[in-house]
């Protein structure tokens, strides 16, 4: 693993890592078992807190006060997932991190997140479209995950799930609202839809990771989700009657790291708080 | 946007509550979404397990200039309140 900004720039990283009581324990070595779990651990805990920040960037701009307050939920809830999963991912590397530590306190090429929730909010619908492409591979994954051999993972999952449910039936609805909805909001759905869709494939994507945890029966495999996603996604877009794009062009790094240039952008505002005042509480 | 928007009143049952109890108010498109809006606003501390909604339009509402022939005949009687009763311990909350 690459040494984080912090590590490079903090004179007393190692004593902020004997504080954090991680001190003397190795890293994971690459390839182990416990290696794939803490990193399909922050596969899904990334992706869920930075498409958490990004629904908390509309606290207080949304079109109207209704849609702000049920977009902060939804931010909040994706939040509270990812202090489980980044929890989780902690206690399976041993070193002392908790989720704070791993929320704050990495940089861009340690996160795990997919490319498609660090694309920037633009307007309200291309917000909704993004929950919706997201949502609708989500919901199933974490159905999946409620089977996995691991019961703390299943834990998580089922009360996740949860949440997600409500998440889908909220941003189809949108979606379909909108697609179908006026010259204007429809020709803002589609170019949506557009623009995003280069950015759903890598949700399918498995790499090596994926397939030993599959094999393990942890996670399921990505490309086991496509099925479910391509008849909720075909379904809903039909009825919004927005047009599916062609294209199978898959944008992909980001579950391995390599991010597109917002990301520093998005961590800069999200972590600042801790890297200026470590430690702070409130 | 909101201004076109028409007005619902909600109307949530709590947790051991017996009955729906007007909670507040929210603009909708429809009543589906004020359903969906009554939930994202009105039930986040785990207030509801059952939530109505109703077009603010379709409401009735007594008119305030009329308050003193309304409610006032109703202040000196007494009696109609049943506290010149002992009501048995067995019969509980009524």
């Amino acid at each position: 693993m690459a040494p984080s900004l912090s590590d490079v720039m903090t004179p007393d990283a190692a004593a902020l890592a004997a504080a954090a009581g991680g001190e003397g324990r190795a890293p994971l070595a690459a390839g182990s078992a416990d290696h794939d779990l803490f990193t399909g651990l922050t596969r899904l805990g990334d992706t869920a807190l930075i498409l958490g920040h990004r629904v908390s960037e509309w606290c207080g701009h949304a079109p109207i006060l209704e849609e702000d307050i049920a977009l902060a939920n939804m931010a909040l809830d994706l939040i509270g997932q990812t202090q489980l999963w980044l929890g989780l991912a902690g206690e399976v590397e041993g070193r002392g991190r908790d989720a704070d530590a791993l929320a704050f306190r990495r940089d861009a090429w340690d996160f795990h997140n997919l490319l498609l929730v660090e694309r920037p909010n633009g307007d309200f619908g291309m917000t909704l479209m993004r929950q919706f492409l997201f949502d609708a591979w989500h919901l199933p994954l974490l159905k999946a995950l409620e089977g996995s051999t691991d019961a703390r993972i299943a834990a998580i999952a089922q009360k996740a799930g949860k949440e997600v449910a409500y998440h889908l039936e909220r941003s189809a609805d949108l979606v379909i609202r909108l697609g179908d909805g006026t010259e204007e909001s429809h020709r803002r759905m589609q170019g949506a839809l557009d623009a995003l869709w280069g950015y759903t494939g890598e949700m399918f994507l498995g790499d090596a990771v994926d397939q030993r945890l599959a094999e393990a029966g942890v996670m399921p495999a990505p490309e086991s989700l496509r099925a479910v996603w391509d008849q909720t996604v075909d379904q809903v877009l039909a009825e919004a009657t927005l047009t599916r794009p062609a294209s199978t062009f898959a944008h992909k790094g980001g579950k391995q790291g390599r991010h597109s240039e917002h990301m520093g952008h998005l961590l800069t505002t999200m972590q600042w708080l801790q890297r200026a005042y470590p430690d702070a509480k409130w | 946007m909101s201004s076109e928007w028409p007005l619902w009143e909600v109307f949530i049952r709590g947790q051991h509550g017996l009955n729906h109890r007007h909670v507040g108010s929210l603009h909708a498109p429809d009543a589906e979404l004020a359903i969906r809006h009554a939930r994202d606003v009105y039930t986040r501390r785990n207030e509801g397990v059952s939530i109505w909604v109703v077009p603010s339009a379709q409401i009735t509402a007594s008119s305030p200039s009329e308050k003193g022939p309304l409610f006032e005949p109703a202040n000196d009687k007494v009696y109609r309140h049943p506290t010149f009763y002992d009501i048995p311990d067995e019969v509980g909350h009524m």
